[in-house]
């Protein structure tokens, strides 16, 4: 396994920003830490990256300690940080050059901004890329040293929807080449998109882990009736036939555990003389169950919105 | 924490190649970079076309008089003339510049046009009453609050008495021999070259280092180059390196300059070498650590103004710290860059190796320090 951690800690002061997790990663798979902001995959991941030394637990990467053994294993692999940066008046082709330099390594730099798709870019000044394109520079730095294994630090935050999707492209490009990819993001269509097994943090800790599939099937609440209706019906039938029910917007959203449940429900609703209509099945998506798992939405920026919903 | 990262048991060597990858991509981000241009090489020599241009009018010399000869003859011969052998006689004194005025201008009209005070009038017919031995005055315009003014008026006074003396088939008893010192004075200017050369050797280093240690610590670029082989080592080796550069090319545009607009007094020795070295390494030492040792990039710019001002201006940079008050230069010598600047005073004006090699020993000693502590507080890693 590329990465092995158990039981890993870590502290500011009195924040236990890092609370006992235990995960591996698989060779050749995407794994996607999804949290809402503050749930601690940066600093999981900087953990990982030997940025930043634990204060407990195990942690071993491509079988070395990140932090006593960084320099060796920053050979062997590739990261975004955050928020990725470079120096203002460079070029991304000489940023690349740069980094081959560092690294003493040879390389075509073409064939680095062909894969990230950048070529168009190339010569421009970092200071004067758009989002999506500094993004890019920083997966064809993290490419300079060949890694079979990258890091890649909420990539798309803050980017517009078609530079996301063009992140993302390349992204799934670096894994149809067989490399290993941890990624952290807030984004639920992201980590769907582009992982194949999650782990969702909150506080600390791993609250769920899997392919979204076994996610859903594990933490979600099976099948659903969702009717047009105000919170005032929704209010009305939990009270009346004693269903699970929450309400969102417009939507009242009815959890069926059994199978007359949904009868009682549209009885209530009809009984209640509040308008309602437009019925529908559905089942829990990876958004239910991240929402009740963090107790709340995630907004743009990653920040948890709403709190706890009725139900 | 650092110490443990000072441990580690895979500690890489430095490598040339990655501080000349560093230093390249350094270099050329500099160059493109306008503002930081102007103000590393453009500006310092603009201070000194500024001061220089300031300074060295005064103490050249000769006061400015206008003249204006009322007495147009005519004459018999010539030598009857002796208001233009007066004016000759003014002319050749070596204190006055004599600019004549047409008789037929009003004078103090004119005096007062060209914001002038100083003026001689020789009045009509004063030739013929001088050789008819019939007493005549000569005007002398002044303002006794300047000093010029006691000039031209020695002058004329002395001249007439020559005259006087030369009427009555007198001899002067004592006479004064002119003698032209031929000792190198030195000016201003030469003060201020090497003052100017320490200026740019503090600011450069000292400002693009604290700006670019707290910003990239801000914009996480520490943590990016972390993650690639380049040691912070190497990274400060580069920075020090293109400050050494950076100051070659601006002591020789700013000698260049001194020389040809000025004609400085400067002497261009090895011993300007060390100066030239260790001053850029010292003071990108500086605002690496003050960088450092700042939460943000906007307390590091305060941080650094307040290391930065106090030396800019006491060490000797616009003037020879020699005319400050006592208490002043009491203060001047605890400024690093006092020993830099008087060094290069040293070697460039004064000729004095003795004093230059201890300039340098301090210089070396306070680079060492800050370097150290630079590298060993400076970390490219958090905990």
């Amino acid at each position: 396994m590329p990465i092995e951690v158990s039981g890993l800690i870590k502290h500011y002061g009195e924040t236990k920003a890092v609370d006992g997790i235990t995960f591996s990663v698989r060779e050749g798979e995407v794994f996607g830490l999804l949290g809402p902001n503050g749930a601690g995959k940066t600093t999981t991941i900087e953990i990982l990256e030997g940025l930043r030394r634990k204060d407990g637990g195990e942690a071993l990467v491509l079988g070395l300690d990140p932090w006593t053994d960084g320099s060796r294993l920053h050979r062997k692999i590739g990261v975004i940080p955050q928020g990725f940066n470079f120096f203002e008046k460079t070029t991304p082709r000489e940023a690349i050059i740069y980094y081959a330099s560092l690294f003493g390594v040879k390389v075509d730099p073409d064939e680095i901004l062909r894969t990230v798709l950048l070529e168009d870019s190339a010569n421009h000044l970092f200071a004067n890329l758009s989002g999506g394109q500094k993004q890019k520079t920083g997966l064809a730095l993290s490419l300079v040293n060949s890694p079979d294994l990258l890091f890649l630090d909420e990539p798309t935050t803050g980017l517009d929807p078609n530079a996301r999707r063009a992140v993302w492209q390349v992204i799934s490009g670096l894994k149809a080449q067989g490399r290993t990819i941890v990624l952290t993001t807030h984004y639920l269509d992201e980590a769907q998109q582009l992982s194949d097994r999650v782990a969702i943090m909150n506080r600390g800790r791993i609250v769920a882990m899997g392919t979204t599939e076994e996610i859903i099937s594990q933490h979600g609440s099976g099948e659903r009736l969702e009717i047009q209706g105000s919170p005032e019906l929704a209010e009305y039938i939990r009270a009346n036939a004693g269903l699970e029910v929450e309400s969102r917007g417009n939507v009242v959203s009815i959890a069926l555990r059994h199978k007359n449940d949904a009868l009682a429900a549209l009885e209530a609703a009809e009984r209640s003389k509040m308008p309602w209509g437009d019925i529908r099945t559905r089942r829990d998506s990876l958004d239910d169950v991240f929402v009740r798992l963090v107790r709340g939405e995630v907004d743009e920026s990653g920040e948890v919105v709403g709190g706890e919903r009725s139900g | 924490m650092s110490a443990v990262d000072e441990k580690r048991p895979d500690r890489r060597r430095i490598s040339g190649r990655r501080i000349l990858a560093d230093f390249k991509v350094y270099s050329r981000g500099y160059m493109r970079d306008r503002i930081g241009l102007f103000f590393g090489l453009i500006f310092p020599v603009i201070l000194i076309l500024i001061f220089g241009a300031i300074f060295s009018g005064t103490g050249t010399g000769k006061v400015t008089v206008y003249v204006q000869n009322l007495d147009q003859g005519p004459f018999p011969t010539p030598q009857a003339d002796i208001g233009a052998q007066f004016i000759d006689a003014l002319n050749s004194s070596g204190t006055l510049d004599v600019v004549v005025v047409s008789p037929s201008e009003d004078f103090a009209r004119y005096l007062a046009n060209h914001s002038a005070s100083d003026g001689i009038v020789i009045p009509q017919g004063f030739s013929s009453s001088y050789l008819e031995r019939q007493p005549i005055n000569i005007t002398v315009y002044g303002n006794p609050s300047s000093s010029s003014s006691g000039i031209v008026a020695g002058t004329v006074v002395g001249i007439s008495n020559g005259f006087n003396l030369q009427l009555f088939e007198g001899t002067s008893v004592i006479g004064v021999d002119q003698a032209t010192v031929s000792s190198q004075q030195t000016q201003y200017i030469d003060f201020l070259i090497p003052g100017l050369i320490g200026f740019s050797i503090l600011v450069n280093p000292m400002f693009s280092l604290v700006n670019i240690s707290s910003e990239y610590k801000k914009n996480k670029l520490f943590k990016q180059l972390s993650l690639t082989p380049l040691t912070k080592m190497e990274w400060l080796a580069s920075k020090v390196m293109w400050y050494i550069v950076l100051s070659a090319a601006s002591f020789l545009l700013m000698v260049a300059v001194g020389v040809a607009a000025f004609g400085a007094h400067i002497t261009l020795t090895v011993w300007i070498i060390p100066f030239l070295i260790l001053g850029p390494t010292l003071f990108a030492a500086m605002g690496m650590l003050v960088g450092t040792v700042s939460k943000n990039p906007e307390t590091a710019g305060v941080v650094g103004n307040i290391v930065t001002f106090p030396m800019m201006f006491l060490a000797g940079t616009f003037f020879p710290i020699s005319i400050m008050p006592g208490w002043l230069q009491s203060i001047a010598h605890v400024l690093p860059l006092f020993y830099v600047i008087e060094g290069l005073n040293n070697v460039m004006v004064y000729d004095n190796i003795p004093g230059a090699l201890f300039d340098i020993a301090v210089v070396a000693a306070l680079t060492a320090a800050f370097f150290v502590a630079a590298v060993i507080l400076f970390k490219w890693r958090e905990d």
